[in-house]
């Protein structure tokens, strides 16, 4: 598919969605614009490698890093959970996971 | 003993051997440099998110009874640092600039980290940011923006700003950076320090809270070419915690700084880059990179131009690789675990989702929401190909002409930046401006090799620092620093000292 130079409102709430972030109305008038100037600029990369360019996904090429398959301190649960909003009985306590529908 | 902030990091290391000083009074003295000139969001530089006085003394006494006793650890043993807040520490705040960890005392060290607390280095505090690493004028971060101790109205360059203002207005000899796009190497062309961007995979990024994986590089942020050789051989060479670290040993590098302080290029062979010239290119900036050219041939190098066709194209595919990354790498901000939790307004026993969207907007500013975005559209479904397919083709290209190039010659260079330090608030509401800003620092990123940037003078119109860039190919770090430090040499001569001994003294910054 063409890539288009151009990101509507309706797109920019839709992608937010997707990201999972909450975007007041006021946030989508002022980003939606900024987002459409920056994907106009980057656009002109559709037309300069041709099929026969192999992508790039990494500088400098590795393959198969693996360490020894040996024991080795981690965190201790204290210290995994110093940084939680919430803890209860030594674990993460999280808000509901499903919906009222499920 | 003032005069102690004005050293180097290789002069206080002599200063500490020969017992003149002991690293309590250097980090002593380095502190009465933060109070008296840092300041806070509002006055003063504002290098600092976070100065830990009491953990620096106390690392410094350390460091003193262990040279006593005859049993330092590393030549740079008491010699005080500053780390940039992406950088995860125990015992003190990594908030990345944003909101979102605001507080966050991580629980592990990053091994760049644990190499400079194992040397014996006080760490001062933890510098300023761009949220998440994403800007180029430290404007971006959630604390309030970082000042240009050149000219305090003006951005002190990005994502780093403010490791590279801590060590250009003495608050500290070293520091530790991060470079994704240029954000060490920027930061020190508009300060007028030197910053390096090691090879990719050359200095371990475990503990680096990842902005682009296949981008990121910890590096030095330094006031001399010496220093940065000296502080890249500390945190540099193999970490099995950092998949992609290359295995093998780093070092020449400080030997590389020392012979090419000498002034002697006569061999070598110097590429400059056709395509990072022309419209937009400041004039002042064009001035200084020319003279240094000069001196450069001077110094015995022959100087060749050099095209790199691809590069025009460097700036778009780097836009959407980064966002690509970061949007992943970012899904990990979901107020579960660690960082901000936020209840949204008006809803009744929230879900875990409701929870995260509400916290993702409010943890989140403007250009990480941004980025975000235009990640997760390049990933998207239907776009994914005609955008991040054809970015990493490109990147393809790039490191093409870059082997190219290499054929050639030995090392590449460029101005560091189009412009110098410009106003605070001038471009952040314009992305697009601000993004380029990295047009001449980003190629190195898209293909792993190393880059310096060095001071070069100040711009006759308006009197601010001007970086110039050396580049070398993947793995040849030792060519940035031996050219930097013979540039460094040349031009200090020129100019009878330091370029920083001409910027403003800055007493009373901080109120």
């Amino acid at each position: 598919m063409p890539a288009r130079a151009e990101i509507s409102r309706d797109e920019v709430a839709h992608l937010a969605e997707l990201a999972r972030i909450d975007l007041s109305d006021a946030e989508l008038d002022h980003l939606a614009p900024q987002l459409s100037v920056i994907l106009e600029s980057v656009a002109s990369i559709t037309a300069v490698a041709g099929d026969d360019v192999p992508p790039t996904s990494h500088p400098i090429p590795m393959t198969n890093v693996f360490r020894d398959d040996v024991v080795r301190p981690g965190l201790t649960a204290e210290e995994a959970l110093s940084g939680a909003p919430a803890v209860e009985e030594q674990r993460f306590s999280v808000p509901r996971i499903l919906g009222d529908e499920q | 003993m003032s005069d102690l902030t004005r050293r180097t990091a290789a002069q206080l290391v002599d200063a500490l051997a020969t017992g003149e000083v002991t690293s309590v009074e250097l980090t002593q003295a380095h502190l009465d440099r933060i109070a008296a000139v840092d300041g806070t969001a509002d006055a003063g530089i504002h290098a600092f998110l976070h100065v830990d006085a009491e953990g620096a003394l106390a690392q410094a006494a350390a460091s003193d009874e262990r040279r006593a006793a005859g049993r330092v650890a590393h030549a740079l043993d008491g010699v005080p640092i500053a780390v940039k807040d992406v950088l995860t520490t125990t015992g003190l705040p990594t908030t990345c600039g944003s909101k979102i960890l605001e507080g966050w005392v991580p629980p592990y060290d990053a091994t760049v980290v644990a190499r400079v607390k194992a040397a014996g280095l006080p760490i001062l505090g933890k510098t300023n940011m761009d949220e998440f690493a994403m800007g180029s004028s430290t404007e971006h971060s959630a604390y309030g923006p970082t000042r240009n101790p050149w000219d305090l109205d003006r951005i002190p360059g990005g994502s780093g700003g403010g490791s590279a203002a801590a060590v250009a207005s003495f608050q500290a000899p070293l520091a530790l950076g991060t470079d994704t796009g240029g954000s060490i190497r920027q930061p020190g062309a508009v300060t007028g320090t030197v910053g390096v961007k090691p090879t990719y995979g050359g200095v371990s990024r475990y503990g680096l809270v990842a902005l682009a994986n296949s981008l990121d590089q910890v590096g030095p942020v330094t006031r001399t070419v010496l220093d940065s050789a000296l502080l890249h051989e500390l945190v540099g060479g193999h970490d099995p915690l950092d998949s992609t670290s290359i295995d093998r040993p780093v070092g020449g590098l400080v030997e590389a700084a020392r012979q090419g302080a000498t002034g002697d290029l006569t061999g070598l062979k110097v590429g400059i880059i056709s395509e990072l010239a022309g419209d937009g290119w400041q004039p002042g900036v064009m001035t200084r990179f020319a003279e240094s050219v000069a001196l450069l041939e001077q110094a015995g190098a022959e100087v060749v131009e050099v095209s790199c066709p691809s590069f025009v194209h460097a700036m778009a595919a780097y836009y959407l690789i980064l966002p690509a990354e970061a949007s992943s790498n970012l899904a990990k901000f979901d107020a579960m675990r660690y960082g901000l939790r936020v209840l949204p307004e008006g809803v009744d026993a929230p879900s875990a989702e409701q929870v995260m969207r509400a916290s993702r907007d409010v943890g989140f500013g403007d250009e990480v929401k941004r980025r975000i975005i235009i990640g997760t559209y390049a990933l998207s479904s239907g776009y994914y190909d005609a955008y991040y397919g054809q970015a990493q083709k490109v990147r393809t290209l790039i490191s093409r002409d870059f082997a190219a190039a290499y054929e050639k010659v030995d090392v590449l260079v460029s101005p560091t930046a189009p412009t110098t330090a410009f106003r605070l608030g001038e471009k952040l509401d314009d992305p697009l401006a601000m993004y380029l800003n990295d047009l001449a620092t980003i190629p190195a990123n898209l293909a792993g090799v190393p880059g310096i940037s060095v001071p070069a003078g100040l711009a006759d119109e308006d009197g601010l620092p001007v970086g110039f860039q050396v580049l070398a190919p993947a793995l040849a770090d030792d060519r940035v620093y031996r050219v930097g430090a013979a540039l460094e040499a040349l031009l200090e001569e020129k100019w009878g000292g330091a370029l920083l001994t001409q910027a403003p003294e800055l007493d009373g910054a901080a109120r």
